[in-house]
């Protein structure tokens, strides 16, 4: 799924990179920018790339009753500069919809293996809506961890967000992924159930069949725990404080 | 083998393209007959016409293929992919009329051909392209002889079909005699859009790469070294986040390799009687895919390389890369029949075709080697555990793996013993978003043969070997040297030079007449087939002015070498990797001679 976005979006896109020719000399007695037959350049390095990762689309069940959550991004952009969006929540048998967080970011590569990524977070569900601003990094940390890092900042206080996983290649389609995400905030929020300090885990050990490498149906068990603060408001209203789940999804990207 | 069985893995899916579809590609894979045809055949004959000729026209078009058992879209000329076999004489003035006849625009570029830069085909540096329904007219005269290729230069084009072979008649005559001759295109098939696979590589850059190290492996060599090298081995290449099973970016997971257009299973065959000389045109067409050549049960005298003569060098298989050419000679005394196998660099599918005597005869097909690994050698990190830096690519763990996959490696055998110093050498950019890795120690690699090929019992020919048959043209010392390092990140897929790429970094300028020497240091643990056009690239190998006369150079990972460049020709030329998808995310530079 290639990206032909109009030339303007690719300009606001582009703004931000400031590292074209600034005086390599390798050879070069003269800077001087070529004239190019047609305007036409000889290749195009510049192009836009669009995609999509849902890597939660999953049912998860214990004996208390189930789950619905999904956990994506997409992004679209140069090999610098991208536009980054992430979203996730979660539904209950309910069928309230909780756990609503979607960030909307500018992505900028700074590293060999990581980004660093600004913009805005909303929680959007069946709670209080609440917006933040959000600046945090992603990528692969070394021994191929994939990392996400982010703090957000409101009127309300701050919090930041810890998410990592990593591949462990059983064979090369069948693939376990241990994940853990970690939210932690400075003030209560009674309202949508968040504490102050470690508020809430939610980890999984998933066992993906990559049967293409865009769809990978998984298996998997999920853990979500509630600590301190929110542990205690979970427990007021008497929702459980942790729980083990039985979890099977798919993983999509486009 | 290191890796699952591929059969193992929905074996239907991938053996159909490995294989191919037995229905073929789109013309005459099987020879007729002995005797010469009377009109000319079709380029999936491989027999060029028999004489040459002055005027061409030349009509770009889709045509349609099946080479997967599935039709597909390619783009061919005159009806067919691979384009039809041109045949043109030194000294000659060619007039080439070509219209494009597609919805996009096209050209096509003279690979390795000398001539005015107008004439190179390359939009935005020769011309502005040959737009939809447009038509142009190509004339220049030819100073050289030899193998060549032809094939766009826009987008994408070349992977998908416009391609074709180019022979040159020296003006006065062969130096080697030969009975017979065929041109052997070599290329890499897909069904997949060219884009698709661009874009996925930008995503997941090991997308095509279903042969990495996994737990299975990761058991087999702690039990076959020890748990500890095991573990400290992973660790090394898990520090850098690389993978010494990145060999080729794209594989035979999509990829089905050919012989002039057939799949391994149609079987292109040459035929051949007994005692003849038959000389072989290899030209590798692939975009993205280094293959391994021979012909069991034959040795090949390597005549010429890139178009040019070169002392012959005997041999049993060769390594060519994307846009190389050689020409070999066989002498088949038996009825064989000889199979002629290519296997893919990463061993994951092979290009097959057959010498025979009778059409529909099979000779038998060799089982692929064991695929090679990346080592620390191939990380520019040489000898930096050893202490005299004794022999390059034997020292590590990783690599104790290779010698085991590859049988017992002599040691010593074909490396030079002392990586050279790095003389002047520039310090290189720093480690970035282009830069994933920095080859502090690269080495004179010019005598190995190449990852894989190491040890296999067989004479691999390697770059040191050839020797042109006269001495050089031009014979003034460089004025001074141009340093390039091939840079790039491959978790990004991100490709360039000295860390960035063509559209952030200025041209390289030359002055007519100039003699320089260009210095490659490859930081990236890929082979790069870097290519420049218009001028020659005289390899420095060892063998003073009998310098072989280079159009593409392989450079390998880890490696440092150079070439003379006389700038004799004004103009914009392009340079760059020729493995496609390097080369459009941007290793690539324009050199302007003026």
């Amino acid at each position: 799924m290639r990206a032909r976005f109009p030339a303007t979006l690719a300009l606001i896109l582009c703004a931000g990179t400031a590292h074209a020719a600034d005086g390599n000399t390798t050879g070069s007695m003269d800077d001087a920018p070529v004239a190019y037959v047609g305007g036409m350049p000889p290749v195009m390095d510049h192009m836009l790339y669009s995609h999509a990762l849902l890597d939660e689309f999953e049912a998860r069940a214990n004996n208390h009753g189930g789950q619905f959550r999904y956990d994506g991004q997409a992004w679209f952009g140069t090999d610098y500069d991208k536009l980054w969006l992430k979203s996730e929540g979660t539904v209950g048998t309910d069928g309230r919809f909780g756990d609503g967080d979607h960030e909307v970011l500018y992505d900028r590569a700074v590293s060999r293996y990581f980004d660093v990524q600004s913009g805005v977070r909303v929680d959007i569900d069946a709670g209080p809506t609440r917006a933040w601003g959000a600046v945090g990094v992603e990528g692969l940390a070394l021994y191929f961890f994939q990392l996400e890092a982010t703090a957000y900042f409101s009127d309300r206080g701050a919090a930041a967000r810890l998410q990592g996983s990593y591949d462990l290649l059983l064979t090369n389609r069948l693939i376990l992924q241990p994940q853990v995400e970690m939210n932690v905030y400075s003030t209560n929020d009674r309202a949508r159930g968040n504490g102050r300090g470690l508020s809430d885990l939610d980890t999984g050990l998933r066992l993906r069949y990559e049967w293409h490498r865009k769809i990978a149906p998984y298996l998997g068990v999920t853990y979500t725990s509630s600590f301190d603060q929110a542990a205690s408001m979970a427990r007021a209203r008497g929702q459980r404080v942790h729980g083990m789940n039985v979890t099977a999804g798919i993983r999509l990207w486009f | 083998m290191i890796s699952l069985p591929l059969a193992r893995r929905g074996a239907l899916t991938r053996r159909r393209f490995v294989i191919g579809a037995a229905l073929g590609g789109t013309g005459l894979c099987r020879a007729g007959a002995l005797a010469a045809p009377a009109t000319p055949a079709p380029p999936s004959s491989g027999i060029p016409p028999a004489v040459p000729d002055t005027r061409f026209d030349l009509a770009i078009g889709p045509v349609g293929v099946n080479v997967t058992g599935r039709p597909a879209r390619a783009i061919g000329i005159n009806g067919t992919t691979p384009a039809p076999i041109l045949r043109w004489r030194q000294g000659d003035t060619v007039e080439l009329t070509v219209t494009n006849q597609l919805r996009e625009p096209s050209s096509i570029h003279w690979h390795g051909i000398r001539l005015p830069a107008d004439m190179d085909g390359v939009p935005g540096l020769s011309f502005a392209g040959i737009p939809p329904g447009g038509r142009f007219t190509y004339r220049f005269r030819l100073h050289q002889s030899g193998t060549y290729w032809y094939h766009s230069h826009s987008g994408f084009q070349e992977q998908i079909g416009l391609y074709g072979a180019l022979i040159v008649d020296p003006r006065a005559g062969y130096a080697q005699p030969f009975d017979r001759e065929y041109v052997i295109v070599l290329s890499d098939w897909t069904d997949v859009d060219p884009a698709d696979i661009v874009s996925n590589l930008k995503f997941q850059s090991d997308y095509y790469n279903f042969r990495q190290r996994t737990v299975g492996t990761f058991v087999r060599d702690a039990a076959r070294q020890g748990l500890g090298p095991t573990i400290a081995d992973r660790l090394r290449w898990g520090a850098m986040n690389m993978a010494p099973t990145d060999i080729s970016d794209v594989s035979g997971i999509i990829y089905t390799y050919l012989v002039n257009g057939c799949a391994p299973a149609t079987n292109w065959t040459g035929l051949f009687r007994p005692g003849e000389r038959v000389r072989l045109r290899v030209i590798n067409a692939a975009s993205m895919t280094l293959f391994d050549m021979r012909i069991p049960g034959l040795t090949m005298q390597v005549v010429q390389a890139d178009g040019n003569d070169v002392e012959p060098v005997p041999v049993d298989e060769f390594r060519i890369a994307p846009a190389e050419t050689y020409d070999v000679i066989v002498t088949p005394s038996g009825p064989g029949p000889y199979t002629i196998f290519a296997q893919s660099e990463d061993r994951t599918g092979y290009a097959r075709g057959t010498l025979a005597t009778a059409p529909g005869q099979t000779g038998p097909i060799p089982p692929m080697d064991p695929r090679p690994l990346r080592t620390m050698a191939d990380m520019g990190m040489a000898g930096m555990d050893t202490p005299h830096g004794a022999m390059p690519g034997m020292d590590m763990p990783s690599m104790d793996m290779t010698g085991k996959e590859q049988g017992d490696m002599p040691p010593g055998m074909k490396m030079d013993p002392t990586p050279t110093p790095t003389p002047s050498t520039p310090p290189a950019p720093p480690l970035g978003v282009e830069m994933q890795n920095i080859a502090r120690m690269p080495t004179n690699r010019l005598a190995e043969p190449g990852a894989g090929l190491e040890g296999n019992g067989r004479r691999v020919l390697t770059y040191a070997d050839l020797r042109a048959t006269i001495p050089g043209a031009d014979p003034r010392p460089p004025s001074r040297e141009i340093t390039l390092r091939l840079t790039g990140n491959m978790e990004r897929f991100i490709w360039g030079f000295d860390g960035r790429k063509f559209s952030e970094a200025p041209p390289i300028r030359l002055r007519v007449g100039e003699r320089v020497r260009f210095v490659l240091i490859n930081d990236t643990m890929m082979e790069h087939p870097i290519h420049l056009h218009g001028l020659w690239s005289e390899l420095e190998n060892g063998h003073g002015a009998f310098r072989p006369y280079k159009h593409t150079i392989i450079v390998k990972p880890g490696e440092r070498l150079s070439y003379l460049v006389t700038a004799d020709e004004p103009g914009l030329w392009a340079y760059h990797c020729h493995l496609l998808y390097h080369m459009e995310v941007g290793m690539f530079r324009t050199v302007v001679v003026a």
